[in-house]
C-alpha cells in the first residue's frame, strides 16, 4: 500500500505523543515508586507525598493522560484526512 | 438525526429511569426494614431482585445474529462501554478485598491501585484504537491475521482460555461467598444461584446481553460502594468526600501508630504472642506430657498465691481466669499449641500505615535490605499488573464493540474514569476505618465494645476476633485479629448505617463479582466455538451452528468452573494476580510489537508467546506454595521477587524471544505489512482492505 507524505506524517506525530505521554506514564509510576522513601518526607495536606500519588495523584495523571490523548488524536485525524467522518 | 444519536439518547434515558427504579427500591426495603422486616428477608429480596434484573436484561437482549452475539453489534456509545469495562474490570478481589488488603499492609497495598489503573494507559495508547480498526470478534482472531495462519490463532486461545479460567474460578468463589455469607444459603448452593444469573444474561444474548447487563451492574456496585464511604467521612470529618479530607485522618492513625507503639500494655502483648510462640515450638515436641506439666504449672502458681502472707486478690482472679480458659483435653491443647505456633506474626511490631517498604530485620543494615526488597517487589508487581490489564482478552475484547476507532480511545478514557471512582475512594476508605478501630475499639474496655464488633465476630472468627491476651480487660491493637473482607463488609455498621445498606453492599459485592465472571466465561466460549471451531475446524459452520456451539460450550464451561471453583482451591489474590503475570507474558509482547514493529513475524510471534507463557508458568511452579505442596521442586527465587510477579520474568523473555526470532527470520509479506498499516490509520482513502467484516 502506498502512503501518502501526510498519512507518514501522521504515524510518526502519533508515535512522538505516544512517547511523551507513555514518559510521563514512566515517571509517575515507576521513578516515583523507586523514590517513594525519599518523597515520604514530603508533606501534601497530610499525606506523604508518595502516598497521596500512590493512592491518588498519580491515578490523576493516567485519566488525564488517556483524555489528552483522545482528543488529541481527534485533531491529528482530521488535520491529516485519516479520520472516520460522522460514524 | 442518525440512527446512533437516537440509539445514545434512548440508552441514557433507559438507564436513568432504571437507576431511579434501584434506588427507589432501596428505600422501600428500608422503610420495610423500618417497619420491621427481618434482616434475612432483606438479603433474599436484593438477591432476588438483582438476579432477576440481570436475566431481564439477558431476555431482553436476546439475539441469534454473529455481530450482536460476539461484539454487541459494534454500537456501544463510548460512555456505556466504559461502565460496562468498568463492571467487567472491577471483580469481587477489587469490591471486596481491595480495602482490606489495603488496610492490613498499608503504603505496600497500594501496588493493587496504581496497577490496576495505570494499565488503561497501554490500553488506550498501544492497543485499543489499532485493535478497534481491526475489528474482529476475538484476541486470537488478531494474532491469526497479524502472524498468518493458525498456530499463533491457537497459542493465543490456549493462553486466552488459561488466563480467563483462573480468574473466573476467583469470581465464582467470591459469588459464593458472598450469597452464602448474606443469605444463609451454603457455599455450593451459592454458586449455583449465582452462575444461574450469569448463564441466563450470556446464554441468550452473547456480548450484547452481557454488555447492558455490565452497565447495570456498574451504577449499582458504584453506589453500593460510595454510600457507606461517604457517609463514614462525614461521621469522622463532617466533609461528604472522603477522597479530598482522609489526609488528616491519615496523619492521626500514623501518631496514634507511634503512640500505641510506646504503650506498655501493647508491648506486653506483643511480647506474649512471641514468647507462646516460641514455647508452642517446644512444647509441640512433648505431647501429652507438656499438657499435664503446663496443668500442673497453673494450678501450683495458684496455690502459692493463696497461701502467701498477704493475698493479692488481683493476682489471683487473674491466674483463677486462666485456669478456666486452658484446654479441657490433650487434643485442643495441641490445636491451642499450633495457634499460638501460627500466630507468631503477631509479635512483630506495627506496620506504619502510610510509611513506603517499612524494613524489618534486626539491624539497620537488614532493615534497609528487606526495604529495598520490598521497594522492588512493589516495583514488579506495578509492572505485571500494568501489562496485565493490557493482554487480558476479556477486557481487550470490550473495544471491539464501540462503532469507530475515535469512540474506542474516549471509551477507555471512560473505563478508567469508571473504574478511578472506586479505586481512589478504597484507600480512604481504609484509612477511615482503621482510624475508627484506633479511636473507637483500641483502648476500650472489652465490655463497651461497639456492637459490630461482637456482632461480626460471632459471625465468622476469620474476620473479627478479639481475645484478651494479656487478661487487662481493656483491647490492645495487637489483640484484634481482623480479616481483610470485613472492611468493605461492615462499614455500614461502623458508620451507623440500617441493614438495607449493608444488603446493598452485599449486591454491590455480587454485581462486581457476577459481570466480572460474564465476561471471562464469554471469552472462553468465544475462544473455543469462533477460533477453534469455526476458524480452524469447521469455516462453513453457519451463523447458527457457530452461536450455538459457543453457547453449549458457556454451559460446559460454567460447569467445569464451578466444580473447580466447589473445592476452594488456593489463595483469591494470588489466582488474580497469576491471571495477570499469564496475560502479561503470554499477550503483550505479541500484540503491541505486532502493532508497532512491521518486522515482527510469524516465527518470532510464536517464540515471543510460548517462552514468555513458559518462563512466566516454570517460575510460579517452582516458587509458589500451593504447587511445591503438590510435589513440585522448590527453586530459589529470581531476584527476591515473589511469585505473584513472574510477569516480569515472562514479559522480557517473551519480548527478547519475539524480536530475536522475528531478525533471524524472513520479513513478513507484502500482505501482512498492509495489514499493520491498515490498523494504524482509523481510515485511509483508497484502502480496500475490511478486516472487520460486514459489521463495519
Amino acid at each position: 500500500m502506498e502512503l501518502t507524505e501526510l498519512q507518514r506524517s501522521y504515524w510518526t506525530k502519533n508515535l512522538k505523543i505516544t512517547a511523551v505521554l507513555l514518559i510521563i506514564w514512566f515517571i509517575s509510576t515507576f521513578v516515583m515508586i523507586f523514590f517513594a522513601r525519599e518523597l515520604a518526607a514530603i508533606n501534601f495536606f497530610g499525606w506523604p507525598l508518595s502516598f497521596y500519588m500512590a493512592a491518588q495523584g498519580s491515578l490523576i495523571i493516567y485519566v488525564c493522560i488517556i483524555g489528552f490523548y483522545a482528543l488529541h488524536m481527534r485533531k491529528l485525524d482530521v488535520a491529516h484526512g485519516v479520520d472516520e467522518g460522522d460514524a | 438525526m442518525s440512527a446512533q444519536l437516537t440509539f445514545n439518547q434512548q440508552l441514557k434515558k433507559y438507564y436513568s429511569f432504571y437507576t431511579g427504579g434501584f434506588i427507589a427500591f432501596v428505600l422501600l426495603l428500608g422503610v420495610a426494614e423500618y417497619m420491621g422486616m427481618e434482616r434475612k428477608y432483606i438479603g433474599y429480596a436484593f438477591l432476588a431482585a438483582t438476579i432477576l434484573l440481570y436475566a431481564g436484561i439477558g431476555i431482553m437482549s436476546r439475539t441469534l445474529d454473529a455481530a450482536e452475539y460476539y461484539v454487541a453489534g459494534r454500537k456501544v456509545p463510548a460512555l456505556f462501554n466504559g461502565m460496562a469495562t468498568g463492571a467487567d474490570w472491577m471483580s469481587a478481589a477489587s469490591f471486596i478485598g481491595m480495602a482490606g488488603t489495603l488496610y492490613l499492609q498499608g503504603f505496600d497495598g497500594l501496588a493493587f491501585i496504581m496497577g490496576w489503573t495505570g494499565g488503561y494507559c497501554l490500553v488506550a495508547l498501544l492497543l485499543a484504537p489499532y485493535l478497534r480498526k481491526f475489528g474482529q470478534f476475538t484476541i486470537p482472531d488478531f494474532l491469526g491475521a497479524r502472524y498468518g495462519g493458525n498456530s499463533a490463532r491457537l497459542i493465543g486461545v490456549f493462553a486466552a482460555i488459561l488466563v480467563s479460567f483462573v480468574y473466573v474460578v476467583a469470581q465464582i468463589y467470591g459469588v459464593g461467598l458472598i450469597t452464602s455469607r448474606f443469605t444463609g444459603l451454603e457455599f455450593v448452593w451459592g454458586i449455583v444461584v449465582g452462575l444461574a444469573g450469569i448463564l441466563v444474561c450470556s446464554f441468550l444474548g452473547g456480548m450484547k446481553a452481557v454488555t447492558w447487563t455490565q452497565v447495570a451492574q456498574y451504577i449499582i456496585l458504584i453506589i453500593a460502594y460510595m454510600i457507606p464511604v461517604v457517609w463514614l467521612a462525614v461521621k469522622q470529618t463532617g466533609v461528604p468526600v472522603p477522597q479530598l479530607v482522609y489526609g488528616s485522618q491519615l496523619e492521626k492513625v500514623t501518631a496514634k501508630e507511634i503512640e500505641l507503639g510506646k504503650d506498655p500494655r501493647e508491648i506486653e502483648v506483643r511480647k506474649i504472642f512471641g514468647d507462646r510462640a516460641k514455647a508452642a515450638d517446644v512444647k509441640l515436641k512433648d505431647i501429652p506430657g507438656s499438657y499435664e506439666a503446663d496443668k500442673a504449672a497453673m494450678a501450683k502458681t495458684l496455690e502459692d498465691l493463696k497461701a502467701a502472707t498477704e493475698p493479692n486478690a488481683a493476682a489471683i482472679a487473674k491466674a483463677e481466669k486462666a485456669i478456666t480458659a486452658f484446654p479441657k483435653d490433650v487434643k485442643a491443647y495441641e490445636a491451642m499449641l499450633k495457634a499460638h505456633k501460627g500466630a507468631a506474626g503477631r509479635a512483630a511490631p506495627i506496620l506504619p500505615h502510610a510509611t513506603p517498604f517499612p524494613g524489618v530485620g534486626k539491624d539497620d543494615a537488614a532493615k534497609a535490605e528487606n526495604s529495598d526488597v520490598k521497594r522492588n517487589n512493589f516495583l514488579a508487581l506495578v509492572f505485571c499488573l500494568m501489562l496485565g490489564t493490557a493482554a487480558l482478552p476479556h477486557i481487550l475484547m470490550r473495544y471491539y464493540t464501540t462503532p469507530s476507532v475515535q469512540e474506542a480511545r474516549v471509551s477507555v478514557f471512560w473505563s478508567l474514569f469508571c473504574i478511578f471512582l472506586l479505586y481512589f475512594s478504597a484507600p480512604a476508605l481504609a484509612v477511615l476505618v482503621k482510624y475508627d478501630i484506633f479511636t473507637n475499639v483500641v483502648g476500650k474496655n472489652f465490655v463497651d465494645l461497639p456492637a459490630w464488633v461482637s456482632s461480626w465476630q460471632a459471625v465468622d472468627k476469620t474476620l473479627m476476633n478479639i481475645v484478651d491476651v494479656n487478661l487487662d480487660g481493656i483491647v490492645q491493637l495487637a489483640e484484634i485479629a481482623i480479616g481483610g473482607d470485613i472492611i468493605v463488609l461492615a462499614t455500614p455498621e461502623i458508620a451507623g448505617l440500617p441493614y438495607v445498606i449493608s444488603g446493598l453492599v452485599a449486591a454491590g459485592g455480587l454485581a462486581a463479582a457476577l459481570s466480572t465472571a460474564d465476561g471471562l466465561l464469554l471469552t472462553i466460549a468465544n475462544a473455543l466455538s469462533h477460533d477453534v471451531y469455526y476458524k480452524v475446524i469447521n469455516p462453513d459452520a453457519t451463523t447458527k451452528t457457530r452461536i450455538f456451539i459457543s453457547k453449549a460450550l458457556l454451559l460446559v464451561v460454567a460447569a467445569v468452573a464451578a466444580a473447580v471453583t466447589a473445592t476452594k482451591p488456593g489463595d483469591i489474590l494470588f489466582l488474580v494476580g497469576a491471571a495477570f503475570s499469564l496475560a502479561a507474558s503470554a499477550f503483550f509482547p505479541a500484540l503491541v510489537l505486532g502493532i508497532f514493529w512491521k518486522r515482527a513475524n510469524k516465527a518470532g510471534a510464536i517464540a515471543g508467546m510460548v517462552i514468555g507463557l513458559g518462563v512466566c508458568m516454570y517460575y510460579m511452579l517452582r516458587t509458589y506454595k500451593f504447587f511445591l505442596d503438590l510435589g513440585f521442586p522448590k527453586m530459589e527465587l529470581w531476584f527476591s521477587i515473589q511469585p505473584i510477579s513472574a510477569g516480569i520474568f515472562g514479559v522480557t523473555a517473551g519480548i527478547v524471544a519475539l524480536v530475536v526470532v522475528s531478525l533471524l527470520t524472513k520479513q513478513p509479506d507484502q500482505e501482512t505489512q498492509n495489514l499493520v498499516e491498515h490498523v494504524r490509520y482509523p481510515s485511509i482513502k483508497g484502502d480496500k482492505m475490511n478486516t472487520a467484516g460486514a459489521a463495519l
